[in-house]
């Protein structure tokens, strides 16, 4: 009886399956299946049978065999392969990928928003699909021993990606090391692995099956808000064992103020021990509390001040957590350390965009100058931004970058671009002012637009300092003038032009960056528009309002003050503040009395170019040529006169003797004219 | 006692009016040029620095505007003082425009540049220059077409917003070259041709300042405009000319003015020139 009880539900079950197969496919009056099975597998039967994917040679061969014990075995092969439906055979190469989300909605779901869905959908090539866990034609179900996800097999299924040495491991951040063979020691390991009790927990049991996701995400079942929820499935009653250090439900509640289980029992290691004893800071301190302790191989000082600890950002973060790999069950529970502190453990968004910045990219190389983490927080009196005391306080900051990246400094030193003497510019330009003299805060310093993780050259494209980026750098406090910016001809999405265009820096530059209402800039400025524009620049120098500015004085009409600061547009573009019906208005800010016609003045003109402005030309040459006949006249008429002026002179003073006779008084008064 | 009747008998050529126009003319004159200049030639150091002295481009604006302001004044005083010589000396316009003194060029002026001509060359006699020579003449003459070419666009430039009301914006561009390019002929022509015919040849050198006192010595008037001398003691009329001369202190003072008038000329004709030969972008 009981052999033969089990049977009756399942043959039921398959007995009524065909008939609904049946039902559904007379009733829906169309052939359906119409490629049965069978014509797929008179080919795919052939083990030699090869097709091809992407340009890639793979073999094709389905076996009848396995497919047909398969979970899936009583369906289609075009209920799958849907886009075979009503081909012809032999049909095309380059099938679509088998989509099982129309069947498993759900699980694709949870997929697609988890870690391994995202690196799929980015294309990262080492990211699992449904087949790299459950296999293609031979899904077996959960239940069944074999099955590639039956629970005993589990770990294993994950280790292949998530043991020591495989691609995933060495080459994503992956924050926990050893994790399998860790697994496997662990009493969750030894419970499922060795004692074969298939309630003890496999990596799905924590980490969920579908919804995998990194415990930094809010809803991530190993998250710190969550852990306690996933460790109860198992441990229900485990509040009242833990009553007396987490009082029971606030354990919950609170999970960010309160220690989660991990922070006691490490993932993928836990014990049945007493970590309150092994794990608690206060035997980190039995040693480390002592002013003269050294390590035995450097000999640097590992002496903790526990008050600059209490103090820190990290008063409520234990010891083992940052110096994680401690065993509780050593006399020195740091003997067991292999690794530095990782703080991406915790800050991991912030570690990976660090990986990517040059600063980590050095880190990577061993370059010795590459700061870590610890180079500009500090360690165990690391403290937030927001606390002045803080070396990335905002009034601090370029302090902290000017160790390095001041003149002469190792930074510096390594820097081969054209941006010299930044720290101390930075200190006399309008940000650097702000910030030091007025202690304005929120100043733009060095990680305002360089970032603080993500600092990368200027010629990396994701740098926020690249041309590309810079309006938008600068537009998160300037939003306003980005947004006027961002529309100007001088945009990159609007502008055309083989010139690069400029952005913020090349007029304001880097800095340097002064007041926009103070003189120098004002009158540079025209120097720096006429660096692209030199024509247009140079005729402006032979008017009036180019005149005056070029004297050096900025109360006449700048560049800007008719085109625009940011603003700018063609003078064709209705917008322009020079257009038809914005130009009078424009020469009104300071004629007042302004008309059209007024505003005909030709503030670019030029009297050297005939063709543009032949009145302007013929009046200078027609003045030139008045200019040069007189002068020539006169020249001449002077020059032909000279010598025989001189000869009367001479003439003059020979007979002076004569006069001073009868008038001597006269001539003295003469020649004292001619000698004073 | 001689000594002191020779003084005394020096010959008046120009009024007290004419003289006091004449300085006005200089001071209004010097003021234009070298404010104006700041901005012809604003492309020069000395441009920049003499723009600072002035306070600034508006302030040297105002003084430039007070300064034309003046010699339009002293323009329509010397028309004034015109319509009342007429009125006294002549009677009519006709006798004073075509008489003997005319300030206007005739058949004699071409003569005496002629003369004057093959004088340089060595071609013939000195003319016997009369009481006003053709060069004289040009200078005076100048004046009206400067005045008036340099005071209309600069009247132009100075009510840009009125002017528009009639003629195109572009007018304003084209009375800009007329105004800067005319005061450079002035300007130019004044600090080298008339110093030279004035104050600088040999014969006056380093000046002549009867335009100032108004007084020349009668030996001097002889030499130099023989035929005004002759036609004086022809008609019996040079007692009425003759007065005495100014003290010394006067004569310093003068010449104190003359110098550095002089000097600032001289020291525009050095800016002009190395603005244009050797700052000329």
């Amino acid at each position: 009886m009981n052999t033969v009880q089990p049977n009756v539900p399942r043959l039921f079950s398959s007995i009524a399956f065909l008939w609904f197969v049946v039902i559904v496919a007379s009733l829906s009056g169309t052939p359906c299946l119409a490629q049965e099975n069978s014509d797929c597998l008179a080919c795919h039967s052939d083990k030699a049978l090869a097709g091809t994917r992407k340009g890639k040679t793979i073999a094709v061969f389905v076996d009848e065999k396995k497919f047909g014990s398969s979970i899936h075995g009583s369906l289609a092969c075009i209920s799958c392969h849907t886009d075979l439906e009503k081909k012809e055979l032999p049909h095309e190469e380059d099938l679509a990928p088998v989509n099982c989300g129309t069947c498993h909605s759900a699980e694709q779901e949870l997929h697609s928003k988890s870690l391994h869905g995202k690196a799929l959908s980015r294309g990262d090539p080492l990211a699992p699909s449904c087949k790299d866990c459950h296999g293609t034609h031979d899904i077996l179900p959960s239940s069944n021993p074999k099955s590639t996800i039956a629970v005993l097999q589990i770990p294993f299924l994950c280790g292949k990606c998530h043991q020591e040495g495989a691609p995933v491991q060495r080459q994503r951040t992956i924050h926990q090391d050893h994790i399998l063979e860790n697994f496997s020691e662990s009493i969750h390991g030894e419970g499922l692995l060795r004692k074969g009790l298939v309630v003890a927990p496999n990596c799905a049991s924590c980490h969920t099956a579908h919804a995998i996701l990194p415990h930094t995400d809010p809803s991530s079942s190993i998250g710190r808000r969550n852990i306690a929820a996933t460790c109860t499935k198992c441990h229900a009653l485990i509040e009242q064992v833990h009553r007396k250090i987490i009082k029971g439900e606030l354990w919950e509640k609170e999970g960010n103020v309160l220690p989660a289980c991990v922070d006691c029992h490490q993932p993928h290691k836990v014990r049945k021990v007493f970590y309150t004893q092994g794990m608690a800071d206060k035997d980190c301190l039995r040693c480390h509390d002592n002013k003269d302790l050294k390590a035995s191989k450097d000999g640097r000082l590992l002496f903790i001040h526990t008050e600059e600890l209490a103090s820190s950002r990290h008063n409520k973060t234990s010891c083992s957590q940052c110096h994680a790999g401690v065993n509780a069950s050593r006399v020195r529970p740091c003997e067991t350390i292999t690794q530095k502190v990782d703080c991406a453990s915790c800050h991991a968004e912030v570690g990976q965009q660090y990986q990517k910045s040059t600063h980590g990219a050095l880190m990577a190389k061993n370059d010795p100058n590459a700061p870590t983490c610890k180079e500009c927080h500090g360690t165990h009196g690391v403290l937030g931004k927001l606390n002045p005391q803080s070396a990335t306080f905002a009034t601090n900051v370029p302090d902290l970058c000017a160790r390095c990246h001041r003149e002469g400094q190792k930074a510096a030193m390594r820097y081969t671009g054209g941006q010299h003497g930044i720290i101390e510019r930075y200190a006399e330009s309008i940000h650097g002012r702000g910030l030091k003299k007025s202690g304005l805060t929120v100043t733009a310093m060095c990680t305002s637009c360089h970032t603080a993780h993500n600092v990368l050259p200027h010629t990396d494209s994701l740098s926020s300092v690249n041309t590309q980026n810079l309006p938008s750098t600068c537009g998160r406090c300037h939003h306003g003038i980005q947004e006027q910016f961002v529309q100007s001809i001088h945009a990159t999405s609007i502008g055309k032009s083989d010139k690069k265009l400029p952005v913020c820096s090349d007029c304001h530059s880097a800095h340097t960056i002064r007041r926009a209402d103070e003189e120098g800039f004002k009158l540079d400025i025209m120097t720096k528009c006429g660096r692209c524009h030199v024509d247009i620049a140079k005729t402006y120098f032979d008017t009036y309002h180019g005149k005056v500015s070029q004297l050096g004085y900025t109360k006449t009409a700048k560049c800007y003050d008719c085109h625009g600061a940011h603003d700018i547009q063609k003078v064709s573009d209705p917008r322009s503040h020079l257009s038809r019906d914005n130009v009078v208005s424009t020469c009104q800010k300071c004629h007042p009395g302004a008309t059209r016609r007024f505003a005909g003045y030709l503030t670019h003109a030029t009297h050297h170019d005939p063709e543009k402005y032949p009145f302007l030309f013929w009046t200078f040459w027609g003045m030139t040529s008045l200019l040069i006949g007189t002068f020539l006249f006169g020249g001449i008429h002077t020059l032909l006169w000279l010598p025989r002026a001189l000869q009367m002179r001479r003439k003059r003073s020979k007979k002076v003797p004569d006069k001073n006779d009868t008038n001597p008084e006269n001539s003295s008064s003469k020649e004292n004219d001619g000698a004073s | 006692m001689e000594r002191v009747k020779q003084e005394e008998r020096q010959y008046q050529r120009f009024s007290r009016l004419n003289r006091v126009l004449h300085v006005v003319m200089i001071v209004s004159f010097m003021s234009l040029a070298l404010t104006g200049m700041t901005l012809k030639f604003s492309y020069t150091q000395w441009a920049v620095i003499l723009s600072r002295f002035f306070g600034g481009f508006e302030s040297a604006g105002y003084i430039h505007r007070v300064a034309a302001v003046m010699m339009i004044g002293l323009f329509a005083a010397h028309f004034v003082d015109l319509t009342r010589r007429k009125r006294r000396e002549h009677g009519t316009w006709r006798a004073m425009i075509f008489g003997p003194d005319t300030m206007l060029f005739n058949k004699r002026d071409l003569r005496d540049f002629i003369a004057s001509l093959k004088w340089f060359l060595g071609k013939g006699p000195r003319p016997e220059y009369g009481r006003w020579t053709y060069w004289e003449k040009f200078d005076y003459i100048a004046v009206f077409w400067g005045i008036t070419v340099i005071g209309s666009t600069g009247m132009m430039l100075w009510f840009p917003e009125i002017f528009t009301l009639i003629f195109p914006g572009w007018f304003i561009n084209v009375a800009t070259i007329i105004h800067s390019d005319e005061a450079l002929l002035a300007v130019g022509f004044i600090f080298t041709v008339h110093f030279f015919n004035t104050h600088l040849r040999p014969e006056k050198f380093p000046m002549d300042i009867v335009i100032f006192t108004g007084r020349m010595p009668l030996e001097e008037l002889q030499r130099d405009k023989p035929a005004e001398y002759k036609a004086l003691i022809e008609s019996g009329k040079l007692e009425e000319y003759l007065v005495e001369p100014y003290p010394p202190i006067v004569i310093r003072t003068v010449k104190a003015f003359g110098w550095t008038a002089l000097a600032i000329g001289f020291s525009i004709v050095v800016w002009i020139i190395y603005a244009m030969v050797f700052a000329y972008r």
